[in-house]
């Protein structure tokens, strides 16, 4: 387990990182970005999407596989380290490298550097969990010295259907505390209520941040909506969208992808003979948190991402006016104002967050938020999340580069209750 | 409509019988002089559990906020949709929470901070669970 080997930099105070800009990230690759994998396609499942991502990233960054010593990954895609194929699929299994859910909903370590022949691993850690937190262990580990030249898939998975759909009238566990009321996203909805009752906010305000998004999404070639959904997305469009439990409407949620990226992630002095630019990390640092009683409160999310970006600035040494670019997690939506504001990107503060997206935040604009277009741009890949800072800090965004000289960039996900925050630099000092 | 049923385990037991006999309780750590809810095997403060017990509440609360479910995870809710969801905070330990439905209160009307009280109600032969109405 991830947790065994005590990875993680989260009690404070951190102090910087030991490893800062001694790591760098220097290739990425992407697959297709599909809605969901129909449970036959061989050549479409989340192993197949893996491999090419790990062949793309191999090649970004102009190395064979023989120089990977390391493949660290976040095998479902989700934390607990479980498939989405075994909740909802259970299936006869197929010929050989398809015989267990290992390649189909799941991509472990073991079955990636097994199919991609990679004779010199001497690191496997299939135990990543959210996205940051797997990018967060990965550095960890290479600066560590466990690998040198180290891949980091990330698949992510959707089948057919509806999920998280309970069924029945039997309420065990967790659930008998909140099933019997009804109670579910409407947790989300009841954090955005309370915050709009504190600040004076609604939620039609929430409309430039996420069309601004879809805009920069759209000029992403890998992203779900430029492959399959490019009709320009307006403020009309979102406030019109249908509520989920109201303060959240499903143009708060990300869409469910299948899709896979990887990283080749190395040392700075390895990266110096690598086809890219060097990213340089300076930092990660994470988080975790319970609610006092039952429901977590705006509060608790004000607290939280306040004790998260104190830590990251500590972890880090920056200060708020040093970060360039800013990427929050969006999926919900509704999320990404809390740890702006606990930030305080571009001054930000407590209750301004809206009034942030009012002003100029598009990608020529002096506050390019969430240049790669977060999950409601691109849909819940989450990988535009560190592939965009990658690109932007090393000028090759594409359509997407942002006017803004762009040195340092920071991400941050999932929730405030559970977060990492990741520090990329284009200088390692 | 039915809803879903809680299913007692060792650690809420005494929780839901408490609610059988109409009396609200919640965990109370008598070294701590702290509430706690839900039930947890041990006091999040101290770490043990040798302080736990069971401490019957006021049964008087506040609204803190809501929201109105339109697209339930939960199947059985589907019929109910749009529902309410209110959040209540007790009113002698507002770190306490509870959900509520407000049984009565238009969905899109709610008095946030308004006063409530607990009240009870049958959700299969045997079983109350905790609501609460305007005090
Ligand atoms: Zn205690």
């Amino acid at each position: 387990m991830a947790r065994e080997i005590g990875w993680e930099r989260n009690v404070d105070p951190v102090g910087i990182w030991e490893h800062r800009g001694k790591v760098a990230l220097v290739g990425r690759g992407h697959s297709t970005t599909d809605r969901r994998w129909d449970g036959v396609s061989m050549d479409k499942t989340l192993g197949a999407y893996a491999m090419v991502a790990a062949q793309a990233a191999m090649e970004d960054a102009g190395i064979s596989p023989d120089e990977v010593d390391g493949v660290i990954t976040s095998a479902g895609g989700q934390p607990g380290h479980r498939s989405f194929g075994e909740q909802w699929a259970p299936r006869p299994y197929f010929d050989p490298p398809y015989d267990t859910e290992d390649g189909l909903t799941f991509v472990t370590a073991e079955w990636l550097s097994r199919q991609l022949g990679l004779r010199n691993v001497k690191y496997l850690n299939s135990h990543g969990e959210t996205f940051w937190n797997l990018m967060g262990l990965a550095f960890q580990a290479v600066g560590d010295g466990r690998c040198e030249v180290c891949l980091v898939p990330y698949p992510n998975g959707n089948l057919e259907g509806r999920y998280h759909q309970a069924e029945g009238l039997s309420a065990p566990g967790a659930a008998q505390w909140s099933s019997p009321w009804g109670w579910g996203l409407s947790g989300q909805g009841f954090v955005f209520d309370q915050y709009c009752r504190k600040y004076g906010s609604n939620h039609d305000r929430m409309a430039p941040f996420v069309v601004q998004e879809r805009k920069n999404g759209l000029l992403w070639p890998h992203s779900y909506y430029a492959l399959h959904e490019p009709e320009p997305f307006t403020e009309e469009d979102y406030v019109n969208g249908r509520w989920i439990a109201k303060g959240l409407s499903i143009f708060d949620c990300d869409r469910p992808v299948q899709a896979a990226a990887c990283y080749v992630v190395t040392t700075a002095e390895r990266a110096r003979d690598m086809r890219q630019k060097p990213v340089y990390v300076l930092d990660h640092t994470e988080g975790m948190f319970q609610p006092r009683s039952l429901v977590q409160t705006l509060e608790e999310s004000e607290e939280w991402s306040d004790i998260l970006a104190k830590r990251a600035y500590a972890g880090s040494g920056l200060r708020p006016g040093d970060i360039d670019l800013f990427s929050p997690y969006d999926g919900f939506a509704i999320n990404a104002q809390y740890f702006l504001e606990a930030f305080g990107w571009r001054g930000v503060k407590r209750g301004e967050a809206h009034d942030f997206y009012a002003g100029d935040i598009s990608l020529h604009g002096p506050n390019p938020l969430n240049s790669g277009g977060g999950n409601m741009g691109t849909g819940r890949m989450r990988t535009a999340f560190v592939t965009d800072p990658m690109e932007q800090l090393q000028g090759r965004a594409g359509d997407r580069q942002v006017k803004v000289d762009a040195n340092v960039a920071v991400t941050i996900g999932v929730l405030p209750g559970n977060a990492c925050t990741l520090v990329f630099s284009t200088s390692p000092d | 409509m039915p809803r879903p049923i809680p299913i007692p385990d060792d650690l809420s037991r005494p929780f839901w019988d408490g609610c059988n006999e109409r009396r609200l309780l919640v965990q109370y750590c008598t070294y701590c002089d702290r509430k706690q809810f839900p039930p947890e095997p041990d006091c999040r403060e101290c770490g043990w559990h040798f302080h736990l017990t069971w401490i019957q509440t006021t049964g008087r609360g506040v609204i803190i906020g809501s929201s109105v479910t339109y697209d339930s995870r939960i199947v059985a809710w589907h019929d109910q949709q749009p529902y309410l969801n209110a959040v209540i905070s007790l009113e002698e330990d507002p770190v306490i929470h509870f959900h509520s439905n407000l049984p009565g209160v238009p969905v899109h009307d709610v008095p946030v901070g308004a006063a409530v009280i607990v009240d009870f109600i049958e959700v299969t032969p045997g079983q109350l669970i905790p609501e609460w109405k305007l005090a």
